[in-house]
Formats: C-alpha cells, sequence, structure tokens
C-alpha cells in the first residue's frame, strides 16, 4: 500500500509541474499585463522609466521559462508571491481561509454521502416503485440545477422567507469573534446545498449498485436461507452495491471544488473558493496560479484516495497499480 | 420441460422489458417536444413578437407573476419571460458553438492518437489526463480571468474544458474499430493510412462522437451560466440566464423570487429534455448499456 500510495504520487509531480506551466503560459499568451496590474490606477501617470523599474522588479522582463522556473523555486519554500486584491502575502491568503474550505466541503461531502446512499438503498428495494420514481426525477433535478440557483433559493427561503438561519457570512454582521454557535448555524445552509447538490450522483450510483446486488446469487442464496430482508439487504446488497460508488469517490474532487466554488460565493463563505473567484474578477495572478495548482493537487490526492478506498473495501483487489 | 420451469421468470423479464419500453417511448416523445418548443421559441419568438426584451418601464418594476406577464417583471420593469428567452437564445448559441468546437477538437485528437498509436499516443493521452486533473469550472475561470470576460474568452474557455472526455470517446472506439476485419482488408488493398483514417474510421466514429456532443451542449449551457453568474461570463447587454439570475440577486435579497426562479428553470427544463433525447439515442446506438443520465 505504501509503495503504491509513493509510487503514484511520483506519477502526480510531473502532472502538478505540467500544470504549473501550463498556467504561466496561458498567462504569457493572454493580453494581461502584471505591471499594470500592479500599478493599478497610478500607472497611468507614472513615467516610463518607472514602469520599466518596476518591470525588472516584478521579473516580468523575463522570459517565460525562467520566470515560471523562479515562482516554482519560491514556491518549494513556502513563498508564493503577493496577492494584489488581498494585499497579503498568497500563502498567508491560502493558511487563513483553506481550512474555512475544507470544513465546508467535508461537511457537504459527509452530508451527500449518507444522504445519496440512505435514499439509493431504499429506492433500489423497489426499482420502479413511487419511492424510486420520485426521488430518481428529484434527482435528475438537482443534477441538471446550477447549485448557485439552489443557493438563492435557499436563501430566500430559510433566511428572508423562514428567517431561520443566516443568509451568509461566517459570523452575524458586527461581531468579529468567531464562536462555535455562530460558524455551527452559518455553516448549516451552504452546507446542506453544496451536499444536496452532490447528492444526485450518489443517489444513482448507489441506487444501480443495490438494484444489481439484489439481483446477483449471493442474494438469491441469502434469501433462500430464510435470512430476513433487512438482513438480506443491510448485509448483502449493500455491502457490494456500495463498491462501485466508493471506487469512484475520490473522482467527486473536481465536481466538489466546482460547487464550492459557486456556494461559497453566493453564502460569501471565507474560504479558498470564493478568493478563487474574487482573485479571477479582479486579474490576480499570483493568488489565481497558486490556487489553481492547489486545486489540481486536491484533485490528485482525491484519485489516490480512491485507490486506496477500494483496495480496502474490496479484497480482492491487490495494491500493485 | 426448462421452458416451463424458466416460464415465470421469463414471464417478469418479458413484462418489465414492456413497460420499460412504454415509459422510454413518453419519455422520448416528452423530450423530443420540449426540445422543439425550446427550438420554436429561441427561433421564432424574437423575429415574430417585435419587442424589445430591454424595454424599461420603471413604473411596472418588481411585479410578480400575472397574465399580463406570466414571469412577473425585473427591478426595472422589464418582462421576464422575453428577457429569459432572450437569455436561453444567447446561452443555446454559446452552448452549441462551444459545444461544437469542443467536439472538433476532441474527435480530432482521439482519433489522431488512436490512428498513430506508440508515442504519440502516450503523450497525448498524458495530456488529456492533466488536463483533466484541473477542476474544469477552475479552469474556464482561469482563462476567462486571463483574457477578460466577453463571447469568445466564454467560448473558448468551454471548448477548451469540454474537449477531453470526447477525446476519450473517439480513441477508445478508433481503437476498437481498428481490431475489425474490414481495416485489414483496406491495409492489405494498400489503403494509406490516412485514408483509412478518414475513410473508415472517422465514419464509424461519428454517432459516438455525435452523441457526446449533444450532452455537451446542457453541459456548456450551464457552464457559461456558472461563468456568467460569477461575473466572468457575458457582458450584461448580452445577457445569458447566468446574467440574469446573477442580476436578480438584489432583488431576491429584497425578498422578490421571481426574478431568480425562472431563468433556473428555464435552464433546467432544457437540460433534462437534451439529456432524455440523447438517453434515447444512446439505447439506440448502443443498447447493451444501461441508460444513465451522464451530466
Amino acid at each position: 500500500m505504501a509503495r503504491m500510495t509513493g509510487r503514484r504520487m511520483l506519477f502526480a509531480a510531473p502532472v502538478l509541474l505540467v500544470v504549473t506551466f501550463g498556467v504561466f503560459a496561458v498567462a504569457a499568451a493572454s493580453p494581461f499585463d502584471p505591471v499594470k496590474a500592479y500599478a493599478g490606477t497610478a500607472g497611468l501617470t507614472a513615467s516610463q522609466e518607472t514602469l520599466d523599474q518596476l518591470r525588472a522588479n516584478l521579473g516580468v522582463d523575463q522570459a517565460l521559462v525562467p520566470r515560471w522556473w523562479e515562482w516554482l523555486t519560491s514556491a518549494v519554500t513556502g513563498d508564493l508571491g503577493d496577492s494584489s486584491v488581498m494585499r497579503r502575502p498568497v500563502a498567508d491568503v491560502i493558511t487563513e481561509r483553506l481550512g474555512w474550505s475544507v470544513l465546508l466541503a467535508t461537511t457537504a461531502f459527509v452530508l451527500a454521502i449518507l444522504l445519496g446512499t440512505a435514499l439509493g438503498v431504499a429506492a433500489a428495494r423497489r426499482p420502479g416503485g413511487w419511492l424510486d420514481r420520485g426521488v430518481s426525477a428529484a434527482a435528475y433535478t438537482l443534477e441538471a440545477a446550477p447549485a448557485f440557483w439552489l443557493g438563492l433559493l435557499a436563501i430566500w427561503f430559510f433566511a428572508l422567507r423562514l428567517d431561520v438561519l443566516p443568509a451568509g457570512g461566517l459570523t452575524d454582521s458586527g461581531s468579529d469573534i468567531v464562536t462555535f454557535g455562530q460558524v455551527a448555524s452559518h455553516l448549516v445552509l451552504p452546507a446542506a446545498v453544496l451536499g444536496v447538490s452532490q447528492m444526485p450522483w450518489f443517489y444513482l450510483y448507489v441506487r444501480q449498485g443495490v438494484a444489481d446486488a439484489l439481483e446477483e446469487d449471493p442474494v438469491r442464496g441469502a434469501r433462500a436461507r430464510g435470512l430476513s430482508e433487512r438482513t438480506v439487504l443491510l448485509s448483502h446488497a449493500w455491502r457490494s452495491g456500495m463498491l462501485p460508488m466508493l471506487t469512484l469517490i475520490g473522482s467527486r474532487v473536481p465536481e466538489l471544488i466546482t460547487g464550492a466554488l459557486l456556494i461559497e460565493t453566493v453564502f460569501s463563505w471565507p474560504g479558498i473558493a470564493a478568493a478563487t473567484v474574487q482573485a479571477a474578477t479582479s486579474v490576480d495572478f499570483p493568488l489565481l496560479a497558486a490556487l489553481t495548482v492547489l486545486a489540481t493537487a486536491a484533485v490528485l490526492v482525491g484519485n489516490l484516495l480512491s485507490d486506496l478506498l477500494y483496495g480496502l473495501a474490496d479484497p480482492r483487489v491487490g495494491f500493485d497499480g | 420441460m426448462a421452458d416451463t420451469t424458466h416460464s415465470p421468470p421469463g414471464a417478469v423479464w418479458r413484462a418489465r422489458g414492456r413497460s420499460r419500453r412504454s415509459t422510454r417511448s413518453v419519455r422520448a416523445v416528452t423530450s423530443a417536444a420540449v426540445v422543439g418548443a425550446v427550438a420554436l421559441a429561441v427561433l421564432i419568438v424574437p423575429p415574430l413578437v417585435q419587442l424589445d426584451e430591454q424595454a424599461v418601464d420603471l413604473a411596472l418594476k418588481l411585479q410578480p407573476p400575472s397574465l399580463a406577464h406570466p414571469f412577473g417583471t425585473d427591478d426595472v420593469g422589464r418582462d421576464l419571460l422575453l428577457r429569459c428567452v432572450y437569455g436561453l437564445r444567447v446561452s443555446l448559441l454559446v452552448g452549441l458553438v462551444a459545444a461544437l468546437v469542443a467536439t472538433v477538437i476532441g474527435t480530432a485528437v482521439g482519433a489522431a492518437a488512436a490512428a498513430f498509436g506508440g508515442w504519440t499516443d502516450r503523450v497525448v493521452m498524458r495530456l488529456v489526463d492533466t488536463f483533466s486533473s484541473v477542476p474544469h469550472l477552475l479552469l474556464g475561470i482561469f482563462i476567462v480571468a486571463m483574457f477578460r470576460p466577453g463571447v469568445w474568452p466564454v467560448i473558448v474557455s468551454v471548448a477548451l474544458t469540454h474537449w477531453l472526455s470526447t477525446a476519450r470517446i473517439v480513441r477508445s472506439e478508433v481503437l476498437s474499430l481498428r481490431a475489425r476485419p474490414y481495416i485489414d482488408a483496406a491495409v492489405s488493398g494498400g489503403s494509406s493510412r490516412w485514408r483509412i483514417t478518414v475513410r473508415h474510421l472517422l465514419p464509424g466514429v461519428l454517432p459516438q462522437a455525435g452523441l457526446a456532443a449533444v450532452l455537451m451542449v446542457p453541459h456548456a449551457m450551464w457552464h457559461e451560466s456558472a461563468l456568467s453568474f460569477l461575473g466572468l461570463g457575458l457582458p450584461s447587454h448580452q445577457a445569458s440566464l447566468g446574467n440574469l439570475v446573477q442580476t436578480a440577486r438584489g432583488s431576491l435579497l429584497a425578498g422578490d423570487w421571481w426574478p431568480t426562479l425562472f431563468p433556473g428553470l428555464f435552464l433546467i427544463v432544457p437540460t433534462l429534455a437534451i439529456a432524455g433525447l440523447a438517453g434515447v439515442w444512446r439505447e439506440r446506438i448502443n443498447p447493451r448499456r444501461r441508460s444513465e443520465l451522464m451530466l
């Protein structure tokens, strides 16, 4: 297992290298000018010498490859440059916000898995029954619905209409102290919307897996031995029906990041996904580049986790991959 | 004898098959009707109605849905039904162009990788894997941020993030076609590699590539609306459904739900209809696989 982990990480390194280079190449090909972005409105009145000096200071007079290499070597030591929109080092922005994003994403992910599994097993018991048809129709609709739209409607209903939950942010406006109760009540709505928008995929996989497993020989054997329907469903069909979903659980990281980009923005959640959108709107290249690479790393970790989980859940699979 | 003992499961299977087929045809007809209605609305309404969807009437601002305005009006008194139809028109156009570009790129890359094989194949597919490990919306955001919001950056960013799956599908299809006897026959007949690819392999993968393209349209629309919602998409004078939801945020926080609700429904209904049609198509070209919604 350790061998496979090491091997997969060895494969991940070149992917990350190519992605960082791609980020720099796209920026170099675009009309984006880091000097103008750095100087802002002052750049309009500054003399050409000042701008040239700035260009040299920022290192953008160099070619693409040395610039990329310089960024990479300082990134390894933890220096990711300065964010122009946050007016702070990129590394600080990430360390401060990463925890909130992880909290939101994990809560939503766990919610999506639990909800999707429970509904999937319930629907698989009677394929074509009213529960199956109703939940499946809802799942397809949710899968087609944009997450930001769901978030806005949730704000309207729960925060404005019923006035039971806060509409956004991390704490109530006016209070700077982050307490557990405040964070918990502010977490409910974004995590629920993100979780529900991720749920259909889990539901459809579990439903299919369990429904298929219910037709297989072990289940027929268990029924013939006279085991109760409950035991058959939960200890036989459920376990093997979960396998296809487990193998792909890690591959949901990109969708989770996509959802977080939208949900964090809608709910003004102070995480890195909302920061990514802010960085993009104000063309903050150092922050945007670092966050893009970070998201790619998260996807690669997700893929690895997926393989490991599969090996743990299904003893027939070896770890030699 | 064996037939009679096995008749109960057989009968059950047949009965289930029949009922499934009837729900399938209901789904096909409904989906086709919705897609047709959407196409009609988008193509015919704008030239026929001759109404200005940008017409501002502050006396009628934020009217709830009524007979005169079935979807209500927005914060400057524009009719939302008309705005939604125009928004769908923009979203659909961007989605179609992006899906077309992505399919052409994906088919070309996938077919080339499979036809050349060896090192080309390995390098190209590694690159596809690398590209896929950046979350698509994030890559789209990055491209649009660097190239400024606008129609073409949005189309390019959606197309560049969507060709990967088509490349994979086309590659595996070409690989499986290449092993068939008629390709051997063409090779022994002295056809060039280029001729085999263009005349024998590409026509074989077109149904699969076409299916991927159709399924990509709603996905591309979704992508565009997300970018527009984040303020990184289309300019507001070319309002797509995403722009409509974005501009409705202020009204929503004041308690008016209709400017947010309807643009979203306009995105969901065509998506479900296109996915339904594509599901029927997939079952026809690929009858053994079970239908699932690919989004």
